[in-house]
């Protein structure tokens, strides 16, 4: 099994999120766009990065497609599948509980 | 499609690793093209293999993903050694299907319930008394209105049903000379519906088919027959088929695995009990009777209820018996009935194999465990070569699990292999040992299912035997110290103790087996060896049967024209064969007094016939073609002992007393040698032989039915005639029809077809533990000569001799083999009372039975041990000290 690291449990969140907007990327354009979306303030650490999609992909979240680039190398595009949606929704809700739980503790103390 | 996908993956792991390392690649080329350096890109991802083996990981089952490592690994061991594991795979293979098909013997003959509804309110009626030797007797036959009454008597709580025995008659679907044979079976009416079957085709029986004698001339088929005679023809319901002077109309066929209530006879033909033609004869036991039992019925008040009913009867009976001493009437009274269980049918079969199998599947058991021994003594010694091996696993970081794994795996192999080819060697086996069941001219069929009850057996005996030949070297390797291993050997004697115990378990086995097989071939010896007072060679039996009963003259004529058939030496007739399991018995009365309750065995037989036999006449003569039943006899010397005092009885007249106290009078003529009757175990029985011809009580001569034709031939091999005998005999008279041709010596051997079965087959085991046994004291004297190949280097540098090494080698072993042989004999004699009713004038303490096998297993130890003995000896120090 992986080893837990900071970005666990936000990684999948940001991953599927990422792909439900933008479909069919590889595992270097999701890690960019994560980069790029928050600003250059969130960083998916490489080395988790296949696993964790590895590991969705197991879980029939995404589901991933061999394709053949222009320079003749193979790239492996990944996509949301219908439970990667559910799941989506799922870990955004949380995501939002947890987070206003948090600022809420934040304006209280 | 997740789970799949993992165990797809475990069996492409190359494919795999590619698709995962190409990934990687690719996201390394990507950020080499948004211009990162090179090593930088990489660094960030971390170690490629760790990545590897993560993404694996996620996407594979990791345990299935070991176990296959491991089978393959294993897969590998046992191509190197391919005849050690031919070897292994072959002995545990024999074990494997030996016990499988004395499983499906066993299960198919006693323990698999009858394909009908609720099997296990079945019961059998049964009558126990004790016997002239205090031994008590069981008998389960019974006359029709004895059952007529219990019936009656417990309507309500249970529901009786009467079955004949099955009988081989013969019958036919169109002329005469178109006769085959066919198994009949009486049947109450009631039983399919009590039953719950249902027809094939057409109806069953119903209570309104069995309601008046003679008034039901019907029958139904078998599945099976129907498939075999008739090929599954519907058109067969209202066709007709004739028994002696009886039609018979089919009405309809059985359900398709139903095959009757006596496991190892498949009938064909069911006819209700009605036409039987002693269903109103109270002194007629033809049947038995099976009771269901309603449920919630106490067991005991019926069982009670049923004893008084059958004891009335038979009180009533013995007011008719005139002439019989009462005390003998009072000891048949004093029965008890029985109910005994019939979930599994009820048959002779049964009882006569049901020691036996369980005697040769306790053979086959020790069998396959010394077969375990033998492949845990090549486990323990392959681990033990491989101890650096699995050392090194243990110090880069395998647990102690895995390494159990490791070992268990290819003891899977092994097993599976194994049980692979012993399901074909059951498969092949099972049915070649029913066939041997039975003398030839009447197969024994049992219906051998391999379905779920066969597989689990056979499944859950490979688990078994794999974990008892793989587990404890698993453990044993598992526990290797790495240190002490690699080091160059840990103690070497404690490996060589757990293999020196599995000699002596193999050699207390070993003796077992050798020693019941030794009783076994000794009791058959004895048997085939017995005296029948008769010459059996050259003789030919016809069993003849006419369509009406003929006059008697016409089977003179049919002898006459037998006579002159060439190849034929002397015909004679008799009302049957001796040792032909038929009987005719009553009480003798000498000068008007009481029997003396010694039943004398009776057979009716034509001048000429003792001649035929060749049965010594010591006084008298033979018949004469005028003799006639009743008026003369010829008795043999054990009836003179019993009811003359052992004096010359020629012209002495005695009586033979019927049980409705008729008495007809016999003037003895000739006397002759004692021959065996009935049974070839039993003592010679007192016999009485009368003239073939019968008058009445007018004096009129008596048309005959049936009869058997004695036939002495000329050549060696009497069968060589039995086709012209079988044309010539409707040619000499077109009513007469053979029914059955049989030589006397089949009809002999016909008695010690079990103790035949038992002794090839437990010899053909005791063989095999030989060889096992053999090749496992060979390999364990192998193994520990190569293991103290340096200390016997040493020792003969130091100058010993070749015996001290050899005494050195072997001792430790030869004293296993002693103590192994001990301890069979104390199991040899523990064991042997449970086997005693299958010997025959064998006593278990007889020195020779244990000599024999003590003998032949040093004899084998001897030979196992020469090989590694003269290579310990050759031991050259020299070079053995240089390659260390």
């Amino acid at each position: 099994m992986p080893k837990p690291d900071s970005l666990q449990g936000s990684l999948d969140l940001l991953v599927l999120k990422i792909l439900s907007r933008r479909p069919r990327l590889h595992g270097y354009a999701i890690m960019t766009a994560i980069k790029d979306m928050s600003g250059d303030v969130l960083r998916a650490e490489e080395g988790s990065l296949y696993p964790a999609l590895h590991r969705m992909e197991e879980a029939g979240w995404i589901r991933a497609e061999w394709i053949t680039k222009d320079t003749g190398r193979r790239a492996r595009l990944y996509e949301l599948t219908v439970a990667g949606k559910k799941q989506l929704a799922a870990e955004e809700s949380r995501w939002q509980v947890v987070t206003s739980a948090v600022n809420r503790v934040l304006r209280m103390a | 499609m997740s789970l799949w996908s993992r165990i797809a993956n475990v069996f492409r792991p190359e494919r795999l690793t590619r698709e995962i390392d190409e990934e990687i690649q690719s996201h390394i080329e990507e950020a080499i093209a948004q211009g990162r350096d090179p090593a930088e890109a990489r660094r960030a991802l971390g170690p490629a293999l760790r990545l590897r083996e993560e993404s694996r990981d996620v996407r594979l089952i990791a345990w299935l993903d070991s176990l296959r490592a491991d089978a393959v690994f294993g897969w590998r061991q046992i191509m190197k050694n391919k005849v050690t594991s031919a070897a292994a795979i072959l002995s545990l293979a024999l074990g494997i299907g030996a016990c499988t098909s004395a499983f499906r013997l066993i299960d198919a003959l006693l323990l698999r319930p009858l394909p009908v509804a609720e099997p296990e309110q079945l019961y059998a009626l049964a009558r126990q008394v004790i016997g002239p030797e205090g031994k008590p007797l069981t008998f389960d036959s019974w006359a029709y209105p004895a059952f007529h009454l219990m019936r009656a008597a417990v309507r309500g709580q249970a529901e009786l049903i009467a079955i004949s025995y099955a009988e081989r008659t013969d019958l036919t679907y169109g002329s005469d000379a178109e006769m085959e044979k066919a198994y009949r079976q009486y049947v109450s009416g009631w039983m399919f519906n009590s039953f719950g079957l249902r027809p094939a085709v057409g109806r069953l029986f119903t209570e309104s088919d069995d309601l008046r004698p003679g008034a039901h001339p019907y029958a139904v088929l078998s599945y099976d027959y129907w498939t075999s005679r008739f090929g599954r023809d519907a058109k067969v319901i209202g066709r007709t088929f004739r028994i002696g002077n009886d039609l018979y109309e089919i009405v309809g066929v059985g359900p398709e695995r139903f095959t009757g209530t006596e496991p190892g006879t498949v009938i064909d033909i069911f006819i209700p009990t009605m036409m039987h033609p002693g269903v109103q004869r109270s002194d007629w036991t033809w049947m038995r009777t099976l009771a269901r039992v309603k449920p919630g019925v106490a067991m005991e008040p019926l069982r009670a209820k049923l004893g008084a009913t059958s004891r009335a009867f038979e009180e009533e009976r013995a007011t008719g018996l005139g002439g019989i001493p009462k005390q003998q009437i009072d000891e048949f009274l004093n029965q008890k009935l029985l109910l005994e269980p019939a979930a599994t049918g009820v048959s002779d079969l049964q009882n006569d194999y049901r020691t036996s199998l369980a005697a040769l599947g306790v053979l086959v058991a020790l069998v396959l465990l010394i077969a375990c021994a033998n492949v845990a003594n090549l486990m323990t010694a392959q681990a033990a070569s491989r101890a650096r091996e699995m050392a090194l696993r243990v110090s880069i970081g395998a647990g102690r699990w895995r390494l159990v794994q490791l070992v268990l795996v290819e003891s899977a192999w092994l097993a599976f292999f194994a049980a692979a080819f012993g399901g074909g060697f059951a498969w092949w086996s099972a049915p070649v040992v029913v066939s041997m069941i039975n003398p030839p001219h009447n197969p024994a069929r049992l219906f051998l299912p391999a379905d779920w009850r066969v597989l689990g057996f056979g499944l859950a005996l490979t688990v078994g035997v794999m974990l008892l030949f793989g587990l404890a070297p698993a453990l044993r390797a598992s526990a290797v110290k790495p240190v002490s291993a690699l080091k160059g050997g840990e103690d070497p004697h404690s490996r060589r103790r757990l293999m020196q115990a599995l000699i002596a378990v193999q050699t207390a086995f070993c003796f077992l087996v050798l020693f019941v097989a030794g009783l076994f071939v000794a009791t058959f010896e004895h048997l085939s060896n017995r005296p029948t007072g008769f010459s059996a060679q050259r003789l030919l039996t016809l069993e003849t049967v006419t369509v009406s009963p003929q006059p008697a003259a016409l089977w003179d004529q049919v002898a006459e024209h037998l006579r002159v058939v060439p190849g034929v030496e002397t015909v004679a007739l008799a009302s049957s064969v001796l040792l032909g399991g038929w009987s005719w018995n009553n009480w003798i009365s000498v000068n008007g007094a009481p029997p003396n309750g010694v039943l004398a065995y009776l057979l009716q037989v034509s001048p000429g016939w003792i001649d035929a036999m060749k049965i010594p006449l010591i006084d008298g003569r033979d018949f004469r073609p005028a003799d006639t039943y009743p008026g003369v006899a010829i008795v043999n010397r054990t009836f003179a002992k019993t009811y003359f005092n052992g004096e010359d009885p020629v012209g002495k007249p005695f009586e033979v007393v019927f049980s409705v106290g008729k008495r007809l009078r016999f003037e003895v003529v000739g006397l002759v040698g004692d021959v065996t009757y009935r049974d070839i175990r039993e003592p010679i029985l007192p016999q009485a032989y009368f003239p073939f011809h019968s008058i009445d009580a007018k004096g009129a001569l008596q048309p005959i039915g049936q009869g058997t034709f004695i036939v002495r031939t000329s050549s060696a091999n009497p069968l060589a005639l039995a086709s012209i005998l079988r044309r010539e005999l409707p040619r000499a008279r077109p009513e007469f029809r053979v029914s059955n041709i049989r030589t006397q010596t089949e009809i002999d051997q016909s008695h010690n077809v079990r103790e035949r079965l038992l002794a090839r087959l437990a010899l053909f085991f005791g063989v095999v533990a030989l060889l096992l046994a053999g090749v496992g004291l060979y390999g364990v004297l192998d193994y520990s000569v190569l293991q103290r190949r340096r200390e016997i280097a040493i020792r003969m540098a130091l100058g010993a001799q070749a015996g001290d090494v050899a005494r050195r080698v072997t001792v430790d072993v030869f004293g296993m083999v002693l103590v192994g042989a001990c301890a069979g004999l104390a199991l040899g004699f523990a064991s042997v009372r449970y086997i005693e009713t299958l010997l025959y004038q064998v006593k278990p303490t007889d020195p020779r039975m244990h000599a024999l096998p003590a003998l032949t297993i040093l004899a084998a130890a001897l030979l196992a041990a020469l090989p590694p003995v003269i290579r310990a000896v050759r031991v050259d120090p020299a070079t053995t000290l240089r390659a260390e």
